[in-house]
């Protein structure tokens, strides 16, 4: 049966049915929802929640949690996340699964504490120093939230590498009807006996750690990291497709801003002009191949990357563009969001 | 016509976006009092937080910075490197703000002995962000991270940031304060008073916490907060001068 | 579909009211969304959401011309009756509000549910309005509404009851009027 939920809080029971037990996070604006339903709901499940002292702290405590084998996650937003950036690298470096949520607010800096996207670069290039990648997922509705959430911990361990989910305040605010998938059986999780360092006494020891002094070392592991990486894109990547087939105007955009564009395509078609929408529901990996195809159909006549940022995701748009079509940008900041008919307007003015 | 109470100079006319009830407002004006009666109005300089003091700059006429969540102490002693050692400088600090995230900055600005003062509103609660436990929310009080009330077992314990930081040998003056009736609000603006000094004198760090109330999220009127302050609040932490270098002087 | 922008002060249930026209919606399997305008002050200030049911898929969560405006206060008014699309309606809580829209294409309804309500309960003026937007709407059942204010309610059993007395008699008022 749906139930009305609100995105924060969808999140943090999606988690739990997903056998995730252990969170560590700090207050900060909006996303304290996740937090807070956690501080209660895990200790009933035999789990822990720890209000860290900082989100530096917070993501090192994720890094213990997922080095003893456990499903651990975080939340934060930007400026939060910004603070957890280091502990990401660590944990990307040492290989440990987790699951790591940013609601989104306006930057750089304090910001303000409306809906933003102005994290894409951060989330999907690494954020941290070094050679790696998160896998980012964007959902755009609560349901999708829900979905993504109770997956990302699997796809995160069966890979051993930080999953990063990305919403902003709008979505982690609202409510919408959702349904939370079956709690999982721990016993039915992956055995993490190889690695994890829980406390063995079989006489190998396990190491979590991301230090490789020996440059030919680190090199190797950055070469099978980026194996890695590429076994992901094949088989994690995803997106949606919405009346593309005909378009002549293409809207590239995720999370929140992508169900704007859809509106927006929704009238444009009322108008007689034919608009569709490529929606990337993964950031990193990133559907470029779906972006390439609809590149190449003749009767594209531009893309129009629609974010709340500056311009971040257009880049990637124009790299799977490669200059077949004119790739435009659409953004507000700040925490502005635009609505369908602004959109509306702009294709009809620009055409 | 007579004036016989005015605003201080140093409070620009910018309403205050506090809850009603709120004790943020009372320490604003006796921080902008102090520096008006020891004539650095025009010199002072201050470093605002993030929590619900996060707009004090809007409300203070002197020159402002506005930190990252904790940071405060760490941008004022970089300030103090720079300016001119006559230049008042103060960082005004929540409990989630000092003793949470900024701990580490807090100490070590403490250690070094940094000649700055740090105001510290401690309410025990993460106001702005809707009511999580703070460092020093109290054993059994509620808060939206620990909704049955805090268990040190479960949630570990409070700190008390007066007693803890007096065992350090940098700070010069270490007072904790209430502004729950006039009388204590008096006691705290000569306390505020004497931190000012002492930076005046250039005797090193002075550290000013005050035991505030939160009437919104404590979820009481502003009259029963102040009961709770008064009550609970201050019976757990104790008011009093917990160092004072001025006295050891002698 | 509708989409409905609520809008007042903080306190004077904006939120809720919105929460349950979606629970109400959810109880008749449509889809539906409720987004709330949310600012760093715990207290004062201006509140207001968007919230909107449809047998469709939602796309856009925000609204840019709603079909309904209900404004709690003066400011809301202002702030969103040119928003409000041609043919639309605004609602107003003229027990707070004290001028008239400028807007002539749309249909105007002052309705003073605080004093309405306060002969039944005093904190009932959301659900009283709950009660004058469903002969408006047509497609919501009264017993969709009774279970969304139950469901809202479910920790405070007490004040149900007289909440749904407030459900009904603003049912009634609208019915009335319309007639």
């Amino acid at each position: 049966m749906k139930k009305l939920w609100k995105g924060n809080e969808a999140i943090a029971e999606a988690a739990v049915a997903a056998g995730c037990r252990y969170f560590f996070g700090y207050p900060i604006t909006p996303q304290n929802e996740i937090p807070e339903y956690l501080s209660w709901r895990l200790p009933e499940v035999g789990g822990a929640f720890i209000q860290a002292e900082s989100e530096v702290s917070a993501i090192n405590m994720v890094y213990g949690a997922a080095g003893a084998g456990a499903r651990a996650m975080t939340s934060s937003s930007s400026p939060g996340v910004s603070l957890k950036q280091e502990g990401i690298s660590y944990i990307a470096g040492a290989e440990l699964p987790c699951v790591i949520v940013n609601m989104m607010r306006s930057g750089p800096g304090l910001g303000g504490i409306q809906p933003a996207q102005g994290d894409y670069f951060q989330a999907t290039k690494g954020g941290g120093h070094g050679d790696y990648h998160p896998i980012v997922y964007a959902p755009s509705s609560i349901q999708e939230f829900v979905d993504i959430t109770y997956n990302a911990f699997d796809v995160a361990d069966k890979y051993r590498c930080p999953v990063m989910i990305i919403g902003d305040g709008m979505l982690g605010q609202m409510m919408e009807p959702a349904e939370i998938p079956p709690m999982r059986d721990l016993k039915d999780l992956p055995n993490k006996d190889d690695w994890a360092a829980y406390g063995h006494s079989d006489g190998r020891q396990r190491l979590i750690n991301s230090i490789r002094i020996e440059a030919d070392d680190l090199e190797q592991f950055c070469n099978r990291l980026f194996e890695k990486y590429k076994v992901i894109a094949q088989n994690e990547t995803r997106s949606e497709e919405y009346l593309t087939e005909d378009a002549e105007y293409i809207f590239v955009a995720y999370g929140s801003v992508a169900r704007i564009c859809k509106a927006a395509v929704v009238e444009l078609r009322a108008h007689g002009i034919k608009a569709g929408l490529i929606r990337p529901i993964t950031l990193y990996p990133y559907p470029s191949d779906v972006i390439a195809k609809r590149a190449k159909s003749a009767q594209v006549k531009k893309f129009i990357t629609v974010e709340m940022s500056m311009g971040q995701m257009v880049e990637d748009v124009r790299l799977a563009v490669n200059g077949l079509k004119p790739v435009e940008f659409y953004g507000r900041c700040g925490g502005n969001v635009m609505m369908p008919a602004d959109l509306v307007k702009y294709v009809k003015e620009g055409k | 016509m007579k004036i016989v109470a005015d605003k201080p100079k140093m409070l620009t006319d910018t309403p205050l976006h506090y809850c009603p009830g709120c004790t943020h407002g009372i320490v604003h004006r006796l921080i902008a009092e102090v520096l008006e009666e020891l004539g650095k109005v025009d010199n002072a300089i201050g470093v605002c937080p993030v929590g619900c003091s996060v707009f004090a700059y809007n409300y203070f006429n002197c020159d402002m910075y506005e930190a990252a969540h904790g940071r405060a102490p760490a941008v004022a002693s970089a300030v103090r490197r720079v300016v001119n050692p006559d230049n008042i400088i103060f960082t005004y600090q929540g409990d989630g703000d000092l003793a949470s995230i900024g701990m580490a900055e807090t100490v070590h600005a403490c250690m070094r002995g940094e000649n700055i003062t740090i105001i510290f509103i401690n309410n025990g609660i993460y106001g702005m962000t809707g009511g999580q436990m703070a460092p020093t929310t109290m054993p059994g009080e509620k808060a939206t991270t620990c909704i049955y009330g805090r268990d040190p077992k479960v949630n570990g314990n409070p700190v008390h940031m007066c007693e803890m930081l007096a065992t350090l040998t940098g700070p010069a003056y270490i007072e904790r304060v209430s502004c729950y009736d006039v009388a204590h609000v008096l006691k705290a603006k000569k306390a505020i008073k004497k931190a000012f000094q002492v930076q005046m004198d250039k005797k090193g760090l002075s550290f000013i916490e005050v035991v505030a109330n939160c009437p919104t999220n404590y979820h009481m009127t502003p009259l029963e907060s102040m009961n709770f302050v008064k009550e609970k609040g201050c019976t757990f932490y104790p008011l009093g001068v917990f160092k004072d270098i001025t006295k050891e002087d002698k | 579909m509708q989409k409905i922008t609520i809008s007042g002060f903080g306190g004077q249930g904006v939120l809720s009211l919105g929460k349950f026209i979606s629970y109400s919606a959810i109880e008749q399997n449509l889809n539906t969304s409720w987004l709330p305008s949310y600012g760093p002050e715990m207290r004062g200030g201006t509140a207001n959401c968007s919230v909107i049911y449809s047998a469709e898929e939602i796309a856009a969560p925000v609204i840019d011309h709603p079909d309904i405006l209900i404004a709690f206060n003066e400011p809301s008014l202002d702030k969103f009756e040119n928003a409000v699309k041609k043919d639309g309606i605004i609602i107003i809580n003229s027990d707070i509000v004290h001028k008239k829209t400028t807007r002539k294409d749309v249909k105007f309804y002052e309705i003073p549910v605080d004093t309405l309500a306060a002969e039944i309960n005093k904190r009932g003026a959301n659900v009283y309005m709950l009660g004058v937007l469903l002969p408006i709407f047509g497609d919501i059942t009264e017993e969709a509404a009774i279970h969304a204010v139950e469901h809202v309610f479910e920790s405070k059993p007490k004040v149900i009851p007289s909440n749904i007395e407030c459900l009904k008699a603003g049912i009634a008022y609208m019915q009335k009027l319309l007639k």
